[in-house]
């Protein structure tokens, strides 16, 4: 059976359609789920989409972490269901604490947008299980605070657990150690950056984007549905 | 306890030191072009300003602590100071 994917939408959330059709082409049966929802747990995986939730106000993913879902996605996630955070996805998971760090704004201020190569740091996670360790995958960014950052303890721990999941081989926005996404201790929450989705067809210059999005599709199918 | 009285707030939000703030950072090297060579330490935040009703200024501050650390702050890069400014009118 198709994995159940469902995609989060916050209000001003605009890579949703995007992420719905990428994962439809590669075998999921993937839908929108409103940010008002609270019962998750029929999905074999989640992805939080790109976008601005809420405006982006205050900072990015700041109110979003108050919407209803989050609470639902908080449970999901505990209970070992993988969750996907794209961009502004990142961001939010970072805001309700269910990755470390933060995103702040790009090194020189740009708004970035434009293809970047990052290489794969971990074949272990739910965003890249079974993507051998090295490949390299070229993957739109589109994002001013992309800059990943947290304190020197994080990023040790970060380190010593292998929680690195994706880095820049060229940094284009100041984040520490060249981070593109991290994971969570259960390896099952995955925040990245660059926008897989948007490298899902050859008509949009790179299909390297379905290696994640098939990756997670893996795990999705390999995991038991989250409680 | 009664809150009945009115508190007007400012919460000021910077970045922690030791996180690279390159919007202060772009400002301060923007500066010399208005002449003034001396100017360093630049740094870029945020203030919000609020009432809120409260029965006593510390209880006041104590409420604002919380909007501040739990909203209006990131602990992750960001600090917060926070300042009872007076005693507003009723609402």
């Amino acid at each position: 059976m198709a994995p159940r994917v469902g995609v989060v939408l916050f209000p001003g959330t605009n890579c949703e359609h995007d992420a719905v059709r990428a994962l439809g082409s590669l075998g999921a049966d993937a839908e929108l789920v409103w940010h008002g929802a609270n019962a998750l747990g029929h999905y074999d995986a989640l992805v939080l989409p790109g976008g601005f939730a809420h405006g982006d106000y205050l900072r990015p993913g700041a109110i979003a972490r108050f919407s209803p879902v989050m609470e639902a996605v908080g449970d999901y996630a505990a209970a070992g269901g993988p969750v996907v955070g794209i961009c502004n996805g990142f961001q939010v998971l970072t805001e309700a604490g269910l990755l470390p760090g933060a995103l702040q704004k790009n090194r020189g201020l740009r708004f970035l947008c434009t293809t970047v190569t990052v290489r794969v740091e971990r074949d272990d996670t739910a965003l890249t299980a079974g993507v051998p360790v090295g490949t390299e995958l070229a993957v739109p960014i589109n994002h001013f605070e992309g800059n990943y950052t947290c304190d020197a303890a994080t990023l040790d721990r970060l380190r010593d657990e292998g929680r690195v999941v994706l880095r820049y081989t060229d940094n284009p926005n100041g984040s520490v150690d060249d981070i593109a996404g991290v994971c969570n201790a259960g390896r099952n929450v995955v925040g990245l950056m660059p926008h897989p989705e948007r490298a899902s067809d050859p008509l949009l210059g790179s299909e390297d984007g379905t290696v994640l999005l098939g990756a997670l599709l893996r795990t999705a199918g390999a995991a038991t549905p989250a409680a | 306890m009664p809150a009945s009285r009115q508190f007007s707030v400012q919460v000021e939000v910077l970045l922690r030191d030791g996180i690279a703030d390159p919007q202060g950072a772009t400002i301060e090297r923007a500066l010399p072009a208005l002449g003034l060579d001396g100017v360093r330490a630049v740094r870029a935040g945020k203030s919000f300003r609020f009432e809120l009703a409260a029965a006593d200024e510390a209880d006041a501050l104590a409420q604002a602590t919380v909007v501040a650390d739990r909203l209006l702050a990131n602990p992750v890069i960001e600090e917060s100071v926070v300042t009872v400014l007076a005693e507003a009118a009723p609402a």
